[in-house]
């Protein structure tokens, strides 16, 4: 099935707040071999001019991936997960994300078209914190391969 | 360490790294991402869906991507964009020494601001895993 063009521009309903903790940071950190004191001590991270311990650069990904996958259940789209594939990933940071932020992902769709039978989409997922200050904008670009 | 504007030019090279990647790596990478599709750790579910064997997250790939360029800035916050496309799976034996991943960059270009766009290239087995790779990083 063709994907709708329509689809474009579409956003979806903020989601819940997710808090960034400390542990999480550290423990994420660890999971790619980051050695970097500021994922895991406060007193270094505030050496380095943070408020808080900060999280490597991909750590968006674990709000961000989620939060894209909304588009996934919205029966208009009507694309089977099991076909589908990470194609493509943007991180713009605005700020580094850092232990206490409260988190909201706001998810729009910005592309989708179909190409040789692959249904290709690309979803923005705005992080900012409750307040609104913009933290990093992740896009995800997700490929759902065609039956052969 | 972090990287000066000064001391940096066009064609300037990050020093290449070489991270070894093993299915134990897959595993903690997981519950960390919260990313627990079986293709990641389960060799029957990967060889269903036509791949030859259990393969890292992309994500994963583009974290060590991202470490390559942090260690060479020496501050993770001076990372403020970063673009990869997944080209070819990393595969990952079900052994000790598991898979190598190697990241060689070089600076692309000099941006406003102090920032510069650093090239990535990626590659695990002599192939090219990722097609695009590239950050944008504020330099000290």
């Amino acid at each position: 099935m063709a994907l709708d063009r329509e689809l474009v521009g579409r956003s979806y309903p903020p989601s819940a707040v997710y808090e960034v903790g400390r542990a999480k940071i550290a423990e994420f950190a660890t999971a790619i071999g980051s050695d970097d004191p500021v994922h895991r001590d406060v007193e270094a991270a505030r050496a380095a001019g943070h408020p808080d311990v900060v999280a490597p650069p991909t750590f968006a990904i674990v709000v961000s991936l989620e939060a894209a996958m909304v588009v996934l259940q919205d029966p208009d789209v009507g694309i089977d997960y099991g076909r589908v594939v990470h194609g493509e990933q943007r991180f713009a940071h605005h700020r580094p994300i850092r232990a206490g932020d409260r988190l909201v992902a706001t998810t729009t769709i910005d592309a989708a078209r179909t190409v040789a039978g692959n249904d290709m989409l690309t979803a923005r997922v705005d992080l900012a914190t409750e307040d609104g200050e913009p933290v990093c904008t992740a896009t995800s670009m997700l490929v759902a391969r065609g039956i052969a | 360490m972090s990287v000066g504007a000064g001391s940096i030019e066009v064609g300037s090279e990050l020093p290449e790294q070489v991270f070894r990647v093993t299915r134990a790596d897959l595993v903690r990478y997981a519950g960390a991402s919260g990313d627990f599709n079986p293709i990641h750790w389960n060799d029957r579910t990967a060889t269903a869906v036509g791949l030859p064997g259990v393969i890292a997250h992309g994500m994963f790939t583009m974290a060590l991507a991202g470490r390559a360029v942090t260690a060479w800035t020496g501050d993770p916050s001076a990372v403020v964009e970063q673009h990869v496309r997944f080209g070819r799976p990393v595969v990952v034996p079900d052994d000790d020494e598991g898979a190598e991943v190697t990241v060689r960059g070089k600076v692309g270009a000099l941006l406003d601001d102090g920032r510069a766009r650093v090239d990535l290239t990626v590659t695990s087995g002599g192939d090219k895993v990722l097609s695009l790779a590239r950050a944008v990083v504020t330099l000290a």
